[in-house]
């Protein structure tokens, strides 16, 4: 196959494409029919749809007029640049984890949340923790695999960690939206500080800090086995926490 | 509308009686106890508002400082209006202001003190029921002079976070067809234990619920409604661990509709099932009284279990949300009961199945105001097959004769909606409804075909479920994980902290006008600002 491509309608390489958008435009009088479907084209021949049809335009209250238009892409596509960046762990579905840790584990995998130092936003951990979920998800307490325990906000770092010891987390989760003075890098630091001097080498829970202001690339410097940033979604998680403790079963060989 | 599902009257009255013998003993624990935000409620009533420096609102410091002193347990209305005399203060401000620095002794008056305390904070009490009394007049006469829209009311939602950003969106939506908006509220506000102040401009997924937002928002649909000739209902969020007092708010500033399920909170967001109970008894009575529609959440359920297999359990919490509501004085006419179209249209017959539950909902609740929530948890992406689904939603609506139609959004899950994905799906609805609105007066399922069939399968393990659940009791199966598939036991989760057991003295004038006239609105309404 060629590495330069065109998008497909009906013929190889006739690069035909649909798209509909709204512009600010009121679609009412004739003039202003004309004006919008002109307007509408010289979007799509920016754009590079060149010939462009405006197959459909619809005024949506007084001041806006929505369009579908079908046309010919100048662009090309060339394969040969295209870059994937892949993330270290699989997306996994929620039976694709459950199976991960019933399969590896043979027990339920333990996850302790909570909010530490003075921050009370619970917003971030009980989106990944409750059910209800965030952004379509839901939460790892809908995990069959997965028992959740959540300890809300404002939790001092050694009641975590002597919760983490009396639930045998497997995983501890720290969540930190307050960033003045840099609280959430300090603390997360001295939570990981607490967790070492509590297990012994190699022992501890696999701990994960997040929030909205957090570089997901600066797990090392405070101490956490992962970082996760702004609209991380439990899905994440819980195929990190799989991939991380619940390695895949070897395939069986025939 | 009766009898197309050949439904056995004797089934559905073992139900009804199933529903109720589960829910008396939570009835009781309602009654028996109270909780700091059934007691900051009173306060809202009575007239307090705003905060303190730090967003705390006064009602909640004020009662906090009664808890810390004179305790709880007997209600806030004695110690605080006893102070009020005592302290020569003017106003519960003032007092709040006074107690939480700690200047003023909060302590449980007696004999000739005690009749005192009570007349005042009855009277004080009074006024607020008499704006709410007031401001369900005023809905009356806003439906006169405008008009009521036909039924299904088509629900749209907005939320930008921004209050001053929902308004011109909740007005255009009005515009395009609406008949009700909903303002999501921000993410988590469930979890807060105290309801912000003011009008607000930032939020996570959604926009603060405070009673300044809600004012705000009443007054532009009021000025669209007169503009359209159609009165634009307006709905917000109780459930959560302020239920009493949002209930209360919502009753001042004459919300339409309420989100307050007696199990979301419990289930979804893990607060206490027992502080759950209590506050949602309360906050029923007091949307009993302003004529406010509640919605139920059954829809959440199958976006976390198989709509197929769990479709027992929505007409198990739909049975559980009647009996609750009715005994908390609310009329069938104000129980929009839940549930949604939620089978993988994989499935074969899923539209079939989508037919039967929404018919036996309808029949089960004849008078209720039904609300019919679209697909959410397949719609994959592909914008054009998720058109497709929400036209099927709406047929199946349209034909089983639900009261309240949310708008299918084809971004469903993948971002808010576009202005043009909200005229496409309203352009779905008017076609759907123009096209086939009245298909339901001819469409007569076989008796033993496959809808009515299922449908009476359905009927038949919820009953087995509500008798194990009257056996075994309500809360220990919402520990057991019955619902949704969270085990959430009566002692754990938020707020349990926030239950007080009453003592032989408690004293509430709230509760003692809402218990004394649950749904007739005082008989001189007093107009409303």
């Amino acid at each position: 196959m060629s590495s330069v491509i065109r998008p497909y309608g009906d013929t190889t390489g006739d690069g035909r494409v649909q798209v509909s958008f709204t512009l600010p435009v009121p679609f009412g009088s004739e003039t202003e029919r004309a004006r919008a479907e002109g307007a509408a084209l010289q979007l799509a021949a920016k754009m590079g749809l060149d010939p462009a049809m405006v197959v459909h335009a619809k005024g949506i209250g007084p001041d806006f007029t929505f369009f579908i238009v079908y046309g010919r892409v100048s662009h090309l596509v060339d394969l040969s640049a295209v870059t994937v960046t892949e993330r270290a762990f699989p997306l996994l579905s929620a039976q694709e984890v459950n199976l991960r840790i019933r399969s590896a584990l043979g027990r339920k995998f333990v996850v302790v949340g909570a909010c530490i130092g003075t921050d009370a936003h619970t917003v971030g951990i009980d989106a990944i923790l409750n059910v209800k979920g965030h952004a379509g998800e839901k939460g790892l307490e809908y995990y069959r695999e997965i028992r959740v325990v959540n300890m809300g906000a404002q939790v001092s770092v050694p009641d975590l960690v002597d919760r983490a010891r009396a639930e045998r987390a497997d995983a501890v989760l720290v969540s930190q939206v307050v960033t003045q003075r840099d609280a959430h890098l300090s603390n997360a630091r001295g939570m990981s500080a607490a967790f070492r001097d509590a297990y012994p080498a190699g022992g501890r829970p696999v701990l994960v800090v997040g929030g909205p202001r957090f570089d997901p690339s600066a797990a090392a410097g405070l101490g956490v086995d992962a970082v996760f940033g702004r609209g991380t979604t439990p899905g994440e998680v819980a195929s990190y926490l799989a991939a991380t403790l619940c390695p895949e079963p070897e395939p069986a060989h025939a | 509308m009766s009898g197309k599902l050949g439904l056995d009257p004797g089934t559905v009255r073992e139900a009804r009686e199933l529903a109720r013998r589960a829910g008396e003993p939570i009835t009781e624990l309602a009654r028996t106890h109270t909780t700091v935000s059934v007691e900051r409620a009173v306060l809202r009533l009575a007239g307090l508002d705003g905060a303190d420096p730090d967003g705390m609102p006064w009602v909640n410091r004020l009662a906090d400082a009664v808890a810390g002193s004179a305790g709880l347990e007997h209600g806030v209305a004695l110690p605080v209006w006893h102070a009020l005399e005592t302290s020569g203060l003017s106003s519960l401000r003032q007092l709040a202001e006074a107690a939480a620095a700690g200047v003023v002794t909060l302590r449980l008056p007696e004999g000739d003190a005690a009749r005192r305390a009570r007349a005042a904070a009855a009277r004080a009490v009074s006024r607020g029921f008499a704006t709410i009394d007031g401001q369900r007049a005023q809905r009356s006469r806003m439906i006169a002079a405008t008009a009521d829209p036909p039924k299904p009311w088509i629900y749209l939602i907005v939320a930008t976070g921004d209050i001053y950003e929902d308004i011109p969106q909740a007005q255009a939506a009005a515009r395009e067809g609406a008949d009700i908006i909903a303002v999501i509220r921000s993410t988590g506000q469930s979890l807060l234990d105290y309801v912000p102040e003011g009008a607000t401009r930032e939020g996570y997924a959604g926009t603060y619920a405070t009673r300044q937002n809600f004012r705000l928002m009443r007054a532009a649909l009021d000025e669209t409604s007169r503009e359209l000739g159609r009165y634009v209902r307006l709905t917000n969020y109780a459930s959560g661990l302020c239920m009493p007092e949002i209930a209360a708010l919502a009753g001042l500033e004459r919300l339409d509709m309420m989100l307050n399920d007696c199990m979301y909170g419990i289930i979804f967001r893990d607060i206490n099932p027992r502080r759950t109970f209590i506050d949602q008894r309360f906050s029923r009575q007091v949307h009993a009284r302003a004529g406010i529609v509640i919605n139920t959440g059954e829809d959440n359920y199958l976006t976390t279990a198989d709509a197929v297999d769990a479709a027992h359990t929505v007409v198990v919490s739909q049975l559980l949300n009647e009996y609750f509501g009715r005994e908390a004085g609310l009329a069938d006419s104000q129980l929009g009961l839940g549930h949604a179209f939620e089978i993988n249209p994989a499935v074969p017959d899923s539209f079939l199945l989508e037919l039967a539950h929404a018919q036996l909902v309808r029949e089960l609740f004849p008078d209720a105001p039904l609300k019919y929530m679209p697909p959410t948890k397949h719609m994959t992406g592909n914008v054009f097959a998720g058109y497709l689904l929400d036209a099927f939603f709406n047929l199946c609506g349209l034909m089983t004769d639900q009261s309240i139609l949310l708008v299918g959004m084809m971004t469903e899950g993948i971002h808010t909606p576009f202005l043009s994905d909200r005229d496409l799906a309203l352009e779905n609805v008017r076609y759907v409804r123009a096209a086939a609105g009245r298909l339901g007066d001819s469409f007569r399922p076989e008796p033993d075909g496959f809808v009515a069939v299922r449908a009476r399968q359905v009927l038949g393990e919820a009953v087995g479920l509500l008798r194990r659940i009257g056996d075994e009791g309500l809360l220990r199966a919402i520990a057991d994980g019955t619902f949704g598939v969270t085990k959430r036991p009566p002692d754990g989760g938020r707020g349990l902290d926030g239950v007080v057991v009453k003592a032989p003295g408690y004293w509430n004038p709230a509760a003692n006008i809402l218990d004394g006239a649950q749904t007739e609105p005082s008989p001189e309404p007093v107009e409303a600002k």
